[in-house]
């Protein structure tokens, strides 16, 4: 009786302690949202409450479409995010396959350093990088962005990859061979299919970062052409500071697919995350 | 040719070995390698390419007005690392401890929550937490009123002596999501026939926690511990979003990836440096090179780590 009525006691703690965390975590962008859906004098006037009524108001946005180039911050990110993540899964699947396939001299030594970009951030070359750019006449593309992150993409990837490659059957792959199937259809027909899965986890890691970054396009690709939606969501607030209908829907606006995107492939990551693929 | 079957040994070679390396290979050495090296040998000339040898380390290190910057940089840096342990990864443990009970109703909702934050660019928190702890809005002033704490407020993001920790936290805010799934999915991998046996022997909730899991995931925070000293260490955007590129008050939240971004592209009058932007970047490159290598070399070997 005393046993049950205990846990019955542990169980509301761990969820008390639980829902205030999700307060905690929701809180700044619940305020957020509905904020940009207010009026200027809602904001400062009951900033918690639901836009509804009279508080209820678009401006913000209409500031942001009118003053902002937001649809081309969005195409610019899309194109950069969506090239250099099929570059990092296809380069990355390949290396790995070269690497947890075959023997051959120097495979260590290749794990090894192709693995060193895991733990070194690639932002400490960031002076030669721009120097590289400039040199290529890449500054200011967004090819600029894409191979620096196809690079910071790879090292994770290839040893995610490699470890799932490892589980792939050899009777498999060697009933491909006698069946006449070159490496490159083994590789193409055979192993991509089955490492599906960790393809999916390799790409929520993968782009999160790439999307949310802001040291790259700010020094690569400041140009207006170029920039990024975090870039361009800096750069606006900075601009329009004072105006807070538009930084709200400016957030509003850089949170929104963000979220979308993570409430269809939650399950993925988390399944990847537990699954122990990052070890 | 029947030779060939037999010296196994010597195979032909192998073409498409090298074509299933090289696209990786190329681009991670030209964009990333390369750089690396080149950055770190540009610390060695001065500004004109005059091999200088550690001149430049001499001038960061004590050059009164660079030096100033620098130390107040790298204790700053050392801090934010500081209160990301004590803060984030604890209240990461409770979290995971939490939700690894299997009885617990909701957990995937509160998992899918808890990584929100973490999805949200630095741009996002840094100017979210800045409009909210703002005086001017006055969202969090209401909110300690309603609960009658009104006397505590202050602009933490706008005294010097409370905005370092403030973004600290702002920051452990965004991340706790990582060290909640790393030990998490370890806390998951413990099998129950261990749990069972302590359980047998009497031994269940907290105690159950500090000798027979925590100890087990181990090797999971030390993973989580090197993952926050590297990304500590070259944290730019959160500080550069919530307090620009010389961050206030009075440099009071200057980090090592800021400093590096003013030095080398320069702010206001100052005009960029490439020679000292490539040392402040070979500084960070060693100091995270050590991180790794105690982690690597001290840490990790000593780590007992079971077999299931």
């Amino acid at each position: 009786m005393s046993k049950a009525r205990q846990s019955l006691s542990n169980t509301i703690a761990a969820h008390a302690i639980l829902i205030t965390y999700t307060v905690i975590a929701l809180f700044p962008v619940w305020v957020v949202l509905i904020n940009s859906l207010k009026s200027r004098k809602a904001i400062f006037g009951s900033p918690l409450s639901l836009p509804f009524g009279d508080a209820f108001s678009t401006i913000g946005y209409e500031t942001v479409f009118k003053r902002g180039n937001f649809i081309l911050y969005f195409e610019n990110s899309l194109i950069v995010t969506v090239v250099a993540l099929v570059l990092v899964l296809l380069f990355g699947a390949m290396a790995a396959f070269a690497l947890s396939e075959y023997r051959f001299r120097g495979n260590t030594l290749a794990g090894l350093y192709l693995a060193l970009g895991i733990m070194i951030p690639i932002r400490l070359g960031t002076v030669a990088i721009l120097q590289l750019m400039v040199a290529t006449g890449l500054a200011n593309t967004l090819v600029a962005l894409i191979l620096v992150y196809t690079a910071q993409g790879l090292p994770l990837s290839i040893f995610i990859l490699s470890e799932f490659m490892r589980t792939v059957s050899d009777d498999l792959k060697n009933a491909g061979r006698i069946d006449g199937m070159n490496e490159y259809k083994i590789f193409f027909r055979l192993v991509l299919p089955l490492v599906r899965p960790a393809m999916a986890t390799v790409a929520v890691f993968t782009m999160i970062p790439i999307w949310n970054d802001l040291w790259f396009p700010l020094i690569l690709a400041p140009a207006e052409a170029t920039k990024t939606v975090t870039l361009g969501a800096q750069m606006f607030i900075g601009q329009f500071q004072t105006d807070w209908n538009g930084v709200l829907s400016a957030l509003a606006l850089a949170i929104v697919p963000v979220l979308v995107l993570y409430l269809i492939f939650s399950r993925q990551l988390i399944r990847g995350i537990t699954s122990g693929a990052v070890k | 040719m029947a030779t060939d079957s037999i010296a196994a040994p010597k195979r032909p070679f192998r073409s498409h070995i090298l074509v299933f390396l090289a696209p990786a290979v190329l681009v991670y050495t030209a964009v990333m390698i390369f750089p690396l090296i080149s950055t770190l040998y540009q610390s060695f000339f001065s500004k004109d390419w005059a091999f200088i040898g550690f001149g430049n380390f001499v001038t960061l290190f004590t050059d009164p007005r660079l030096s100033a910057s620098f130390w107040n940089a790298l204790g700053n840096n050392f801090w934010f690392f500081i209160i990301h342990m004590v803060v984030q990864n604890p209240i990461g443990i409770l979290l995971a401890a939490l939700l690894s009970n299997p009885k617990l109703r909701l957990r995937g909702f509160y998992r899918t929550v808890f990584f929100v934050p973490t999805l949200l660019s630095f741009v996002i928190v840094g100017f979210v937490w800045k409009l909210i702890l703002s005086p001017t809005w006055g969202v969090t002033q209401g909110l300690l009123k309603s609960v009658g704490l009104g006397a505590l407020f202050q602009p933490w993001l706008g005294k010097e002596e409370y905005a370092l920790t403030t973004l600290a936290l702002i920051s452990n805010w965004q991340f706790i999501g990582i060290p909640m799934m790393l030990i998490y999915a370890a806390l998951l991998s413990i099998p129950d026939e261990v749990i069972e046996a302590a359980e047998c022997d009497g031994i269940t909730g907290w105690a159950q926690f500090w000798k027979i899991q925590l100890p087990l995931v181990l090797p999971a925070i030390g993973i989580v511990s090197i993952l926050t000293f590297v990304g500590n260490f070259n944290a730019f955007d959160l500080v550069y979003a919530a307090q620009g590129a010389q961050p206030g008050p009075n440099f009071s939240t200057d980090l090592l990836g800021t400093l590096l971004y003013r030095t080398f592209f320069g702010y206001q009058l100052q005009l960029g440096d490439r020679a000292l932007g490539s040392t402040i970047a070979a500084v960070m490159f060693l100091i995270i090179l050590t991180g790794v290598c105690i982690y690597l070399f001290g840490v990790q070997t000593r780590l007992r780590r079971y077999q299931f």
